[in-house]
């Protein structure tokens, strides 16, 4: 997060440098959370090529994560970097609603 | 009762279905055992109605008393602040956390931290459910609000499936849940209708101010496949937790004394048929201002503890000294019954909280002093907190109570009116068993006292008015004075005792006068008879005198005629002498 602090908080204006550390949370092989991997990856090489991060959790491996990490709808995908830090939930088939909550700009 | 009912049920039906004690004072009664077991239960009700703590004490109590860890899913408070909120009431939920008894799972959800991005599912509540009950065995789960799901989720088609889910799949884990729901509009239980997805079992709860006092009421909706009771039950929160009241049972099977009970007033005993009252009666004295109702409940509650049995005194308007000091201006000592233990005051103002709150505080306390008798003084003024059927439904819960606890009470009740035919005192005149009233007695210029028993059930009392007297001796009955005018009381009493006393002397010397007349009298004709007497033997003695008198004539003249024949000649004389011969 700290990596650029140039960049303010919150800022609307997206720097094409910036990489993006994604984390997302799934539930093994259901249906959503298979929709939602193959669609991120989608999304991520689309319009993020090259400058991502992904990694994907399994929360039915790690429980006491779902906890911890507040979760409650699932899949989940979390913006680690660059700041703030967003929570995106869904099977991330609504692209234009992705872009927004990575403080993307539209398509 | 409960047990009764399963009893009754076995043999119609195969079993009553299984059921999981709350441990909750009194909710266990009404629901006759508990929540159903392994279903979930919904408690609604409006914001600060006290359902978080319902299902707070239903883990708390099921991890220490009935050795059911549970699971507290927290969606509304932090677990610091649940465990600080209720450490109050003596719930240490750290420890039992560390003990592995109790687990708070806080979940947090917040709308603007998150977008949806197409379909998901709670999983993710699913997967910290499971992990939190299968961490440390939980029997029972709370979910408190889950509602609180729909403000940070808008895709209500979701959440709507995903909370039947839920409730489907802690039925297959077997766990006995608690969901919260707040109330929602209308007439619907829940904003969210989460009674559309609980069917087995719905507790209403609800707070409600009426006159600047709150009371706080329960009342189970749906009870599926159990009896359970119907009515608004009345409950309390307070440092022991929560207090549900089902006072009012459903019965009336209680067990009923013949042992008596002097009132402490021997007059008094004697107008009921000797003895006094019944063991674990009801006793209702009632009067206007100043008649001396407390006076009664002093000599009651100090005959109570004269003979080494307990008294509870409840006083609604004065202070325990108070009571004291004016008691022994009728030389009735109520300190040294204090001294003893004997007798103990509970001394409240009846705003101090509702009604419902009095009676527990009230059952609290006889539960721990258990009286054998007790004393309230006056219920009347209870009404200040509550309206008419309310003080007198909770009057019946709480004779209710004392029958059953074989305790007999004594109600004080000041009636405004001086009218005798006034239907009742707080509508509990039908209720007890015995009714003495103390009425104002005014006449010349002055104002006594008159007591009449009212009713006495099962046992002969007098019909008669008596004059109560308080003096610095104690309290006595007289009877009152039947003169020409009516009830004569007090000085004219005494006036017309004194005037009846003169018109007896007056009486008895005009009855001697009349007796010595009747004396002379019978001397005069008693002398007249003997004089008539005499006369009578002086008229017959002449009679008999002149019937002598011929007699001798005849005799004389007889004599003389033989004479004179014998005179005349021999033959006639030999013949004379033959025919004499």
């Amino acid at each position: 997060m700290t990596e650029h602090p140039k960049v303010p908080a919150a800022d609307n204006n997206f720097n094409s440098d910036d990489l993006y550390r994604l984390r997302l949370y799934v539930t093994g092989a259901t249906p959503n959370s298979t929709r939602a991997i193959s669609n991120l990856k989608e999304f991520c090489e689309n319009f993020l090529p090259g400058r991502y991060e992904l990694e994907i959790i399994d929360v039915y491996q790690q429980p006491l994560i779902a906890e911890s990490e507040q979760l409650i709808a699932l899949p989940m995908l979390v913006k680690l970097s660059p700041a703030p830090q967003r929570r995106l939930i869904g099977d991330m088939s609504d692209i234009d609603k992705v872009l927004r909550g990575l403080n993307l700009p539209a398509r | 009762m409960a047990k009764e009912s399963k009893k009754n049920k076995k043999t119609i039906h195969h079993t009553q279905i299984p059921k999981t004690p709350t441990g909750i004072t009194g909710l266990d009664e009404i629901t006759g055992g508990g929540l159903p077991a392994a279903r979930p239960t919904l408690i609604c009700g409006e914001a600060g109605c006290g359902k978080t703590l319902i299902s707070l004490e239903f883990i708390v109590k099921g991890a220490t008393e009935f050795n059911e860890p549970g699971v507290f899913m927290a969606f509304e408070e932090k677990a610091e602040e649940l465990s600080m909120n209720v450490g109050s009431l003596g719930f240490n939920l750290e420890q039992m956390q560390k003990d592995k008894k109790l687990k708070i799972d806080y979940v947090h959800i917040d709308r603007s931290e998150i977008e949806e991005t197409g379909e998901y599912d709670l999983d993710g509540l699913f997967i910290r459910l499971n992990h939190a009950i299968d961490s440390i065995g939980a029997k029972r789960v709370v979910l408190d609000t889950i509602e609180n799901l729909f403000a940070g989720l808008t895709n209500q088609a979701i959440l709507r499936a995903e909370i039947r889910r839920l409730f489907q799949w802690l039925k297959e884990k077997g766990v006995t849940a608690i969901v919260t729901g707040e109330k929602g509009e209308g007439a619907s239980l829940t904003r969210q209708g989460l009674e559309e997805y609980v069917s087995d079992c719905v507790i209403l709860l609800d707070h409600r101010v009426i006159n600047q006092i709150s009371t706080r009421r329960l009342r189970i909706v749906k009870y599926r496949g159990s009896m359970h009771g119907t009515n608004e039950y009345p409950f309390l929160i307070d440092e022991d937790g929560i207090s549900v009241l089902p006072v009012t049972s459903l019965q009336l099977e209680k067990e009923v004394s013949s042992e008596r009970v002097s009132t402490g007033i021997p007059a008094l005993d004697k107008m009921l048929g000797g003895k006094g009252f019944f063991k674990g009666g009801s006793v209702l004295v009632s009067g206007t201002a100043g008649t001396g109702k407390t006076s009664i409940a002093a000599c009651f509650a100090n005959d109570i503890c004269s003979k080494g049995k307990k008294c509870m005194y409840f006083a609604f308007e004065e202070s325990p000294s108070q009571i004291v000091r004016n008691m022994r201006s009728i030389n009735v000592d109520l300190k040294k019954h204090m001294e003893n233990g004997l007798l103990q005051f509970q001394a409240s103002r009846p705003t101090l909280h509702g009604l419902e709150q009095h009676l527990v505080a009230i059952h609290k306390v006889i539960k721990k002093f258990r009286p054998d008798a007790v004393v309230l003084d006056p219920i009347t003024n209870l009404i200040t907190v509550g309206s008419v059927s309310d003080v007198k439904s909770m009057l019946i819960r709480l004779i209710d109570f004392l029958q059953e606890e074989q305790i007999t009470v004594l109600f004080t009740a000041l009636s405004l009116n001086n009218i005798v035919n006034e239907q009742t005192d707080e509508g509990v005149s039908s209720l007890v068993d015995a009714w003495i009233l103390v009425r104002d007695i005014e006449f010349n210029g002055e104002r006594n006292r008159g007591m009449y028993i009212m009713k006495s059930r099962g046992m002969k009392h007098s019909n008669q008015v008596r004059e109560f007297v308080i003096t610095d001796k104690g309290i006595d009955l007289v009877d009152v004075y039947l003169g020409p005018d009516g009830v004569l009381t007090g000085s004219a009493r005494e006036a017309q005792i004194l005037q009846e006393q003169t018109g007896k002397v007056l009486r008895n010397n005009a009855m001697s006068m009349k007796d010595r007349e009747i004396l002379r009298k019978r001397k005069i004709l008693e002398a007249k008879i003997a004089s008539l007497q005499s006369e009578f033997e002086s008229a017959e003695e002449e009679l008999n005198k002149i019937y002598i008198e011929e007699e001798l004539v005849k005799k004389v003249t007889d004599g003389n005629r033989d004479e004179m024949l014998k005179r005349r000649g021999g033959g006639e004389e030999v013949a004379g002498k033959n025919g004499k011969k």
